[in-house]
């Protein structure tokens, strides 16, 4: 980071610090559950597509953890792999496990429109090194929405197997994915300060409006769901295994330099 | 001219000469991954615009900065910044010729308006000219490719499967 952060007083840091570690934590597990398509993807094309998105989205786990790290005096490598998998806060919606392509697409089309949402307003922040983080972010992140919306489309539109998949993984994903926008414990004092712009409330009331008109010709009636409090403290086995894959290597060598 | 001023015009000359990790036809400096030069005595301050924030090369280029301005007697600070946001407007016109001749199309411009007003032309407009037959008859094959910052595109006039430093 280029920019010292402002001073803050010790309970705006301390809630900056909680919503540092939710967005990069969703974006690493987002990162590891794709890039398990390397090399299995169902044509080519994908492979190189969702391996590159994986590596988009840990590298902005990486920005925001090493941001994160700057506040806190920790090191980002021991906050991304030296915790244990109930300290993560990413949100339910990325517990699941990779599932079929059809999942994949459901949740990739779930969380980016929710994290398009999300930095469009972390990109106005008042804190400064976060907004032009989030906007750059956006711009690659852009990327990511065309080919979620893409593959959402293709498959929707392919009648049989294929859309009944996505259909089903839509209406499975849905409630969890609501709590991309969980309320986060300080969320008072950021709002207060301008760190985030709008309420998690507002954000989530804003996707819902974007996404619904095309989720539901897709999946059918959805519910009216809202984001829950422990929504991203809800840790599944899926992600303790994956937890076990994506810090194998830093465990096997604890306190080595790389 | 003050001596700093002196200083940092040397270090922008020996950027210009840095070759990109990852597509060395082009300079750091023609590539606009440098930000600013701020010199004071033996040091130099240097801000580095990542292409894209996850890119891998981020490290080598820090190092490899640091080992030029070593070999110019130069104490150097390579820090990574997103003031401004990199984008691939920063490319001069050198750098755009320079991606052309080794076989890169050069990213169109970015439109203007907010950054997801991209979103509908991408989806409908994905253009870009052949590096080898100047044709505009091209399809994207792939806006992925084999780095982060490189898309995949096809000439329906010369049929050479070409890529484009994408448009970020």
């Amino acid at each position: 980071m280029t920019t010292a952060p402002p001073e803050l007083d010790p309970t705006t840091r301390d809630a900056l610090a909680e919503l540092l570690l939710t967005l990069a934590d969703d974006e690493f597990v987002i990162g590891f559950w794709d890039s398990e398509w390397t090399g299995i993807a169902p044509m080519l094309e994908e492979d190189v597509a969702t391996s590159s998105i994986a590596q988009d989205e840990i590298g902005h786990a990486r920005a925001l953890y090493e941001m994160l790290a700057e506040l806190t005096g920790e090191d980002a490598d021991a906050i991304a792999y030296g915790r244990e998998p109930e300290a993560y806060r990413h949100a339910s919606l990325l517990d699941h496990e990779r599932g079929d392509w059809a999942a994949t697409v459901a949740r990739r089309y779930l969380y980016e429109t929710a994290d398009a949402v999300r930095l469009a307003a972390l990109a106005t922040s008042g804190h400064e090194p976060l907004a032009l983080l989030a906007a750059k972010m956006r711009r690659e992140e852009t990327y990511h929405l065309l080919h979620a919306e893409a593959w959402l489309r293709r498959l929707a539109d392919s009648r049989g197997d294929a859309a009944d998949r996505l259909a089903d993984a839509v209406r499975r994903l849905w409630p969890d994915a609501q709590d991309v926008f969980a309320p986060l414990l300080n969320e008072e004092t950021l709002v207060a300060r301008g760190v985030l712009p709008t309420p998690m409330r507002a954000l989530h009331a804003e996707w819902v409006a974007r996404v619904r008109p095309t989720l539901e010709p897709v999946a059918g009636d959805l519910p009216q769901s809202a984001p829950r409090l422990d929504g991203r403290e809800r840790r599944s086995d899926a992600f303790r295994w994956l937890h076990g894959e994506l810090t194998s290597v830093a465990r096997s060598g604890a306190g080595a330099t790389w | 001219m003050t001596i700093a001023d002196g200083v940092e015009r040397r270090v922008w000359e020996e950027l210009a000469n840095l070759p990109d990790p990852e597509i060395p036809a082009i300079s750091v400096v023609d590539l606009g991954v440098i930000g600013s030069v701020a010199a004071s005595g033996d040091r130099v301050r240097i801000e580095l615009l990542p292409t894209f924030v996850g890119c891998p090369a981020i490290g080598v280029m820090q190092q490899q900065i640091g080992e030029r301005m070593g070999a110019l007697g130069l104490q150097a600070d390579v820090v990574v910044s997103y003031d401004p946001p990199w984008s691939s407007d920063r490319i001069s016109p050198a750098g755009r010729e320079a991606l052309r001749r080794s076989g890169f199309a050069p990213p169109a411009p970015m439109p203007a308006g907010p950054a997801l007003g991209m979103l509908d032309e991408l989806a409908v407009l994905p253009i870009a000219e052949c590096p080898y037959c100047g044709s505009r008859n091209t399809t994207m094959d792939n806006p992925f490719g084999p780095t982060l910052c490189r898309a995949i595109y096809h000439c329906e006039d010369c049929r050479q499967p070409f890529e484009q430093f994408k448009r970020v």
